[in-house]
């Protein structure tokens, strides 16, 4: 009678198990069908649009990689190879040369080489860029713009919610499919139209 | 010198209007007489996306072994190297991320916003730890997971928790899961990725505090076995329902318990159960039963009217919510130069209207995600109460099957089967 009683609580026990183990499974499967129906293969990646960009200086501070994986790129068919580069210059430099007091760039990124009179060319150390966009501000502001941020995916440790995109006051990075990773200024009329 | 001018009076005017326009290429690029070419713009590729697939196919293959360590091996030093590598290379190598605790996040983004597309790596990842617990047990939290694997690791000398300690921290995970599926299906944060104290171990950078969190986390943890997976984990609560039905499970012994007492006090998690027989009235205790099962319906109530009552400030949260907030109440910020997000929301053009209607929005998302997050919370709770009234017999030492992580240590303390214990078993007889 015991054992009966026994083996009676026993299969209940199993029913109660298996029906919860059912459920739960049916429901994992339904939240995943349901998601999967709208999923995409490849992976996304976070990256800046630099025409929304407006270089508050965050992405130099927010990245949780130090220095930022966030850079400065330089679009060379857009660039005026001016002598007098926003960029590069702070604004009411008296004498044009590669003095540190006249940089723009507080890590003395950008590199300047003579090509022929009067223009410059303008390349970014990587290594040295901090992503603080200060030098994409005053491109932007006195010069034709070449100068913009993007996020190096080769540095990015593509972090679920990037941090920056959390304080960025103007929204301007957003998730990009892998396939195509970067908004990089090309033709500037194009972009812009 | 008639170039020079041009650009030193466009300098000025740009100082003067000192607003960022992308209207024109100000400057033409240059008809270069000397041979100069213009080096192309380099873009350094990201990872390649067949990796995100080879983490799916290595999650799938270490959760396969690490079932097979636990259930088929009993070799808590195959889990042990299997969380090593875990470590190594979901740790480590992959800096944290992707992981299956943040993956929920994604899950309910994608379920809530319509412009959102899971890539199917996340929604893997979100996946298979829970069919794997399905059958047999947190196999994932034991072999798969680096947060597991770090705190498992450094496990020293653990101390027994008191009950109501366990059962009191033991509530955290549900407020955090709740939470944090709040702040993900509004928009808000990713919670759970932004405090992952150990991923900043593994990225070997992180800001000073998180580092102390983290650091602290460390320390605990060599007292109090993974006190993350316990009392934090939001992860944890899923795999604890799915693993408590699970079909398999690790068991401490290979055959027939002797109440030998030898694995009471081998688990760091507190996940063994004693074998108690207390002899209780079946009446009463169904009459406990039921009356805790009424009150669910209750505590569902009073947890939405309690939580919806607070999405004011559970809004504050969003960054829509709080600029807007600030802008009603300090509306004199609007000329502070410094202050960047209201300056930015100025410069675009919005309307306050749009701002306000937006926030509005937003904070009525908040308040219908109260009631639900607070009737889960009434739901949890009931649950764990009713739970508390059942009482089962239980002849042996066994594992607690929602809290055991599969780590292992308990099968290596367990002498039946032992080559040793047998021959001096025979001795005896």
């Amino acid at each position: 009678m015991n054992d009966r009683k026994e083996n009676k609580a026993k299969s209940r026990r199993d029913f109660l198990q298996s029906t919860a183990r059912y459920t739960l499974a049916i429901s994992i499967g339904g939240i995943g069908g349901l998601v999967a129906s709208k999923s995409k293969t490849g992976d996304y990646l976070w990256q800046i649009d630099p025409f929304v960009c407006t270089q508050c200086g965050r992405c130099a501070d927010e990245c949780v990689l130090t220095p930022s994986a966030v850079k400065c790129f330089h679009a060379f068919d857009l660039c005026g190879y001016c002598d007098l580069c926003g960029g590069y210059f702070k604004p009411g430099v008296m004498d044009l040369n590669t003095g540190g007091e006249n940089q723009l760039c507080p890590t003395a990124a950008i590199k300047r080489n003579f090509v022929e009179d009067p223009f410059f060319e303008y390349t970014i150390d990587e290594d040295l860029c901090i992503g603080c966009g200060k030098c994409v501000k005053g491109c932007s502001s006195f010069g034709n713009g070449s100068l913009h941020l993007q996020i190096n995916q080769d540095l990015c440790v593509n972090c679920n919610q990037c941090a920056i995109a959390r304080m960025c006051p103007s929204d301007a990075i957003t998730r990009v499919p892998a396939s195509n990773p970067y908004k990089v200024k090309g033709d500037f009329i194009k972009s812009n139209t | 010198m008639n170039r020079q001018f041009f650009k030193i009076v466009s300098i000025f005017s740009g100082l003067l209007i000192s607003v960022i326009t992308f209207a024109q290429q100000r400057f033409p690029r240059p008809d270069f007489e000397s041979d100069y070419k213009s080096p192309s713009i380099l873009v350094p590729e990201p990872r390649h996306g067949w990796m995100e697939y080879m983490d799916v196919f290595i999650l799938f293959i270490v959760l396969s072994l690490a079932t097979w360590f636990v259930l088929k091996k009993r070799s808590r030093k195959g889990v042990l190297y299997l969380s090593l590598f875990t470590l190594i290379y979901f740790g480590f190598y992959r800096n944290g991320c992707i992981c299956s605790i943040g993956a929920i996040q994604n899950v309910t983004l994608a379920l809530v916003d319509p412009m959102y597309a899971i890539s199917l790596t996340a929604l893997a990842f979100f996946m298979l730890p829970l069919l794997f617990a399905l059958f047999a047990g947190r196999v994932f939290c034991g072999g798969a997971c680096p947060l597991g694997a770090i705190q498992d690791l450094i496990i020293i000398k653990p101390i027994e928790l008191p009950i109501g300690i366990r059962k009191a921290l033991g509530v955290i995970p549900y407020l955090y899961l709740g939470l944090s599926i709040l702040f993900a299906a509004t928009k808000t944060d990713f919670i759970i990725c932004r405090y992952d104290p150990f991923v900043g171990i593994f990225r070997m950078d992180a800001s000073f505090n998180m580092l102390v969190l983290g650091g602290s986390f460390l320390i605990i943890g060599m007292f109090v076995g993974r006190p993350y997976c316990r009392f934090l984990c939001p992860y944890g609560v899923l795999l604890n329902w799915t693993s408590s039905v699970s079909k398999k499970h690790l068991t401490i012994t290979p055959s027939e318990c002797i109440d030998c007492k030898l694995c009471e006090r081998s688990c760091p998690m507190d996940a063994i159960n004693k074998p108690v027989t207390e002899p209780v009235s079946r009446k009463k205790d169904i009459n406990r039963f039921v009356l805790s099962v009424i009150i669910i319906p209750i505590l569902m109530l009073a947890g939405g009217y309690i939580v919806s009552k607070s999405h004011v400030y559970l809004s504050k949260v969003n960054r829509t919510v709080s600029l807007a907030e600030l802008l009603i109440t300090h509306p004199e910020l609007k000329a502070d130069p410094d202050h960047i997000d209201i300056q930015t929301f100025l410069a675009s053009g919005k309307t306050m209207d749009s701002l306000v209607q937006e926030a509005t929005v937003i904070r009525e998302q908040f308040r219908i995600g109260g009631w639900i997050l607070g009737a889960f919370f009434g739901l949890s709770f009931g649950i764990m109460f009713s739970k508390k009234t059942i009482y089962r017999n239980r002849t042996d030492y066994e594992p607690d099957k929602g809290n055991c992580v599969s780590c292992g240590r308990c099968m290596d303390f367990c002498p039946v089967g032992k080559e040793d214990f047998e021959t001096l078993m025979k001795l005896k007889s």
